[in-house]
C-alpha cells in the first residue's frame, strides 16, 4: 500500500522533506521511523492525516504520516 | 536597597521611595499588575492623565540565572481597555535589576507640549525635553543615544507609532546588538507617547551586583536550571536550530495553521515560510540561526536574518510575525515578511496586531492577499506617516474591521488572535478569551500539550480538559511571568521534574526565603485575580470572554471544526 511520508525539522537531514513509498499492509509509524533510522525516543510528535496518534497506530493505504522531533516555539 | 522610582510628568518631578512591604515579595508581572491595580482608577482613559506606565524586572532579573533577562512594562491598555503586561528581552531589565530599581513609575501627562526623555542611573533618574530625536523611527534612536551617551546605555523607545498614539504601538528595548526587543501587546507605546516620553536612557555603571542571601544555594540551584534548560529537546536543540517558526509546518499538519484571514486551517505555501526554509536561508545567507534576547540566555531562539546579498534585514523574527504576515495574508516570500518585520520594529508597532490586521485589512479589500510589496508599502507610506489610513491601520485588527465594516475580525477584547486556530486548537481558544489580556497566547501556551506533546497531550479536535489545562497555564505563567524568566523555561519545567524546584530554590536563595510550590502556585493564582478584579472594574463581565462570532458558524477546513464550547463551560474557568 501506499503511504506519504513527511519528515520535519532535523528528521529531514540526510534524509527527505516528503515522499509517496509503498509499504506492507499493517505497517505503523514506528515500523516506518525504525527503517528511516530515526530512534523511537526522539519521535516527538506523530500526525496521521493531520491527527495525533501514537507510534504503534496502524495505517491504511493512502494515509499521510507526519513525524517531528520534540520541537517547540511560541 | 531596592527602591521604586517615580516620575511625574505633570509637573516633571521625580521621587525615589523605598519599596512597600507588599511588594516586596513581588517581580515582573506581579509586581506591574499589582500597582496598576492599587493605583489606576480601572475607568480611566488609558491615554489620560490617571493611567500609570510601570516597568519591572522580574525576581530573579540580574542574577546570574539563566534565562531571567526579561523586562514586564504594565499599564491599563489602550487597545484592551483591560489591564495590560507585556515581557520583553534586551539589555534594560539586567541594568535596573543592578541598579536596584525594582519598579519605575510614570504618572501623568505633560502640561506643555513638548516631548521629553528620561535618564536613569546611579544617581537616580532625570527628565530631560528632547528635540533631536522626535519624529525618529526606533534604530535611529538607538544609533544616536549611543553616539551621545555611549555604546552600553540601555535604551526602552518609541516609534512613530508610539508618537502618534496608535493603539497597536509598542514599546522598543534595546537588544545586545543594539537591534530591538518589544514590549508589543496592548499598546502600550501610545501609553508611554501620551506620556510624552520619547525614549528612556539607562546607565548602570558603578551599579553593584544583585545581592544573592545564599549564593552556594543558588550557584547548586542555578546550575540544576541550566542543565534542565539545555537537556529538554524543545529548549536544547529545536529552538536554537529552527527558532519558534519550527511550527509553522507543524501547525499547518495539524490544521490549526490560520490562513487567509482564519477562512482555512493550512497554507499551501507553508514550506516557503517555515522553519526549516527559514534555516537554510540565514544559513546560506551567512546570518544567525542562534541568538539571544539579553545576556545569560542559553535557549537562543533568536537570529539574524540577511538578505540575498548578506546585508542585515531583521532578528528576533518571529514564528507569530512569520505566520501573520505569511500564512494569514497569503504571502510566500520571507524576504518580504522579513523587510516589514524590520520596519514594524522601526516604526514602534506589534508585530502581531499588526499582522492580524492586515489579514483583516486584505479581507476589507484594502490590499489584495499575498501582496507583500503592499504590505511593505503601507507600513512606509501610510503607519509611518500616520496618515489618516495610517491611523486606522495602526488601530489593530479591530480598528480596520470596524472602519471597512468587515465581521470575520479575529480578536478578543479587541486584541488580535495570534498564530492557532481557536476551532482547532480548542485549548487555546479557552486561553483567548478568558486571559486577563485579551487574546494572548503566551499568557497559556496550551500549544505545549495540545499539539507539542509537552506535558502530557490533550486532544486539541476535542473539548475535554482543555479548562483544566488553560487554567493551570494560566496560572504557571502568571507565576513565571514574575520572576523575569523567559516563558520558554515552560518546556523543560513541564517534562523534567528537577526544572521546576530549581527556579523555585534560586528566588529562595537569592532572597534568603522558604517559598513552596504551592506558594508559587498561590502566587500565581493571586496576579490572575488581581488581574480580573481590575477588568471587572473597568466594566468587563464574563461576557467579554468570549470569542468572535464566526468561529462557531464557520468550520474550519481540514477538520471542519467549530468553537463548540457553550458559556457556562468557558465560565468554569474562573472557577478557582
Amino acid at each position: 500500500m501506499e503511504i506519504t511520508v513527511k519528515l520535519f525539522a532535523m528528521f529531514r537531514v540526510g534524509r527527505f522533506a516528503a515522499g509517496t513509498y509503498k509499504y506492507r499492509e499493517g505497517i505503523t509509524p514506528a515500523d516506518i521511523a525504525g527503517e528511516l533510522k530515526i530512534p523511537e525516543r526522539e519521535v516527538g510528535i506523530v500526525l496521521v492525516n493531520s491527527r495525533h496518534a501514537k507510534l504503534d497506530h496502524r495505517l491504511f493505504e493512502g494515509d499521510t504520516l507526519s513525524l517531528f522531533p520534540l520541537v517547540g516555539g511560541g | 536597597m531596592e527602591k521604586i522610582i517615580r516620575v511625574n510628568m505633570a509637573d516633571l518631578s521625580t521621587r525615589i521611595e523605598a519599596v512597600p512591604a507588599g511588594w516586596a515579595g513581588l517581580g515582573g508581572r506581579g509586581l506591574t499588575s499589582t500597582i496598576v491595580a492599587a493605583e489606576v482608577p480601572p475607568t480611566c482613559h488609558p491615554l489620560g492623565p490617571s493611567n500609570k506606565l510601570v516597568f519591572a524586572p522580574g525576581l530573579l532579573t540580574g542574577t546570574p540565572a539563566a534565562n531571567s533577562g526579561r523586562l514586564s512594562a504594565g499599564a491599563k491598555s489602550p487597545l484592551t481597555g483591560t489591564i495590560k503586561e507585556s515581557n520583553a528581552g534586551g539589555t534594560a531589565a539586567q541594568m535596573l535589576a543592578r541598579l536596584g530599581i525594582k519598579a519605575l513609575i510614570i504618572e501623568g501627562i505633560p502640561k506643555a507640549d513638548a516631548w521629553y526623555s528620561l535618564h536613569v542611573s546611579m544617581d537616580g533618574v532625570t527628565v530631560q525635553e528632547e528635540t533631536e530625536l522626535v519624529g525618529k523611527g526606533n534604530f535611529a534612536v538607538i544609533e544616536a543615544l549611543e553616539a551621545r551617551l555611549g555604546k552600553k546605555t540601555g535604551i526602552l523607545t518609541i516609534g512613530p507609532a508610539g508618537e502618534l498614539k496608535m493603539t497597536a504601538a509598542n514599546i522598543s528595548v534595546k537588544d545586545p546588538d543594539s537591534k530591538i526587543r518589544s514590549h508589543g501587546r496592548g499598546g502600550l507605546g501610545a501609553v508611554m507617547g501620551s506620556k510624552k516620553i520619547k525614549f528612556i536612557s539607562i546607565n548602570d555603571e558603578g551599579a553593584p551586583k544583585v545581592p544573592i542571601a545564599d549564593p552556594e544555594k543558588f550557584r547548586t540551584a542555578s546550575r540544576a536550571f541550566a542543565k534542565a534548560l539545555l537537556d529538554h529537546p524543545v529548549s536544547g536543540e529545536g529552538l536554537p536550530t529552527y527558532g519558534t517558526n519550527v511550527l509553522v509546518n507543524i501547525l499547518h499538519e495539524a490544521g490549526g495553521l490560520p490562513t487567509k484571514n482564519f477562512t482555512a486551517g493550512q497554507f499551501d505555501s507553508h514550506d516557503k515560510i517555515s522553519g526549516e526554509t527559514l534555516h537554510e536561508t540565514i544559513v546560506a545567507r551567512g546570518g544567525k540561526h542562534k541568538h539571544g534576547c539579553h545576556a545569560g540566555c542559553i535557549i537562543q531562539c533568536s537570529q539574524v536574518y540577511h538578505d540575498k546579498e548578506g546585508k542585515y534585514v531583521t532578528s528576533g523574527f518571529e514564528y507569530e510575525t512569520i505566520w501573520g504576515l505569511g500564512a494569514d495574508c497569503c504571502v510566500d516570500n520571507l524576504d518580504d515578511i522579513a523587510r516589514a518585520d524590520n520596519l514594524m520594529d522601526d516604526i514602534g508597532i506589534d508585530s502581531i496586531e499588526t499582522a492580524v490586521m492586515f489579514g483583516v485589512a486584505m479581507e476589507a479589500g484594502i490590499l489584495p492577499f499575498g501582496d507583500g510589496k503592499g504590505i511593505i508599502r503601507l507600513l512606509e507610506e501610510e503607519i509611518a506617516k500616520g496618515t489618516a489610513l495610517g491611523r486606522i491601520l495602526g488601530g489593530g485588527a479591530g480598528s480596520v474591521g470596524k472602519a471597512y465594516g468587515v465581521t470575520r475580525v479575529p480578536v478578543v477584547k479587541n486584541q488580535g488572535i495570534p498564530a492557532y486556530d481557536p476551532r482547532s486548537v480548542k485549548g487555546i481558544g479557552i486561553t483567548y478569551a478568558t486571559s486577563t489580556m485579551g487574546a494572548d497566547h503566551t499568557a497559556g501556551y496550551t500549544i505545549a500539550t495540545n499539539i507539542l506533546n509537552v506535558g502530557g497531550f490533550v486532544d486539541p479536535l476535542k473539548k475535554d480538559g482543555q479548562v483544566e489545562l488553560s487554567r493551570n497555564l494560566q496560572i504557571a505563567t502568571a507565576a513565571v511571568d514574575s520572576t523575569g524568566m523567559c516563558i520558554f523555561v515552560a518546556f523543560p519545567a513541564l517534562d523534567i521534574p528537577e526544572c521546576l524546584p530549581a527556579l523555585i530554590d534560586m528566588i529562595n536563595a537569592r532572597f534568603g526565603i522558604s517559598l513552596t510550590g504551592d506558594d508559587v502556585t498561590n502566587l500565581g493564582k493571586h496576579i490572575l485575580k488581581v488581574e480580573r478584579q481590575f477588568n471587572i472594574e473597568a466594566g468587563f463581565t464574563k461576557e467579554h470572554d468570549r470569542l468572535p462570532e464566526f468561529f462557531k458558524s464557520e468550520p474550519v477546513a481540514p477538520h471542519n471544526a467549530v468553537w463548540d464550547f457553550t458559556d457556562a463551560e468557558i465560565d468554569e474557568f474562573w472557577n478557582f
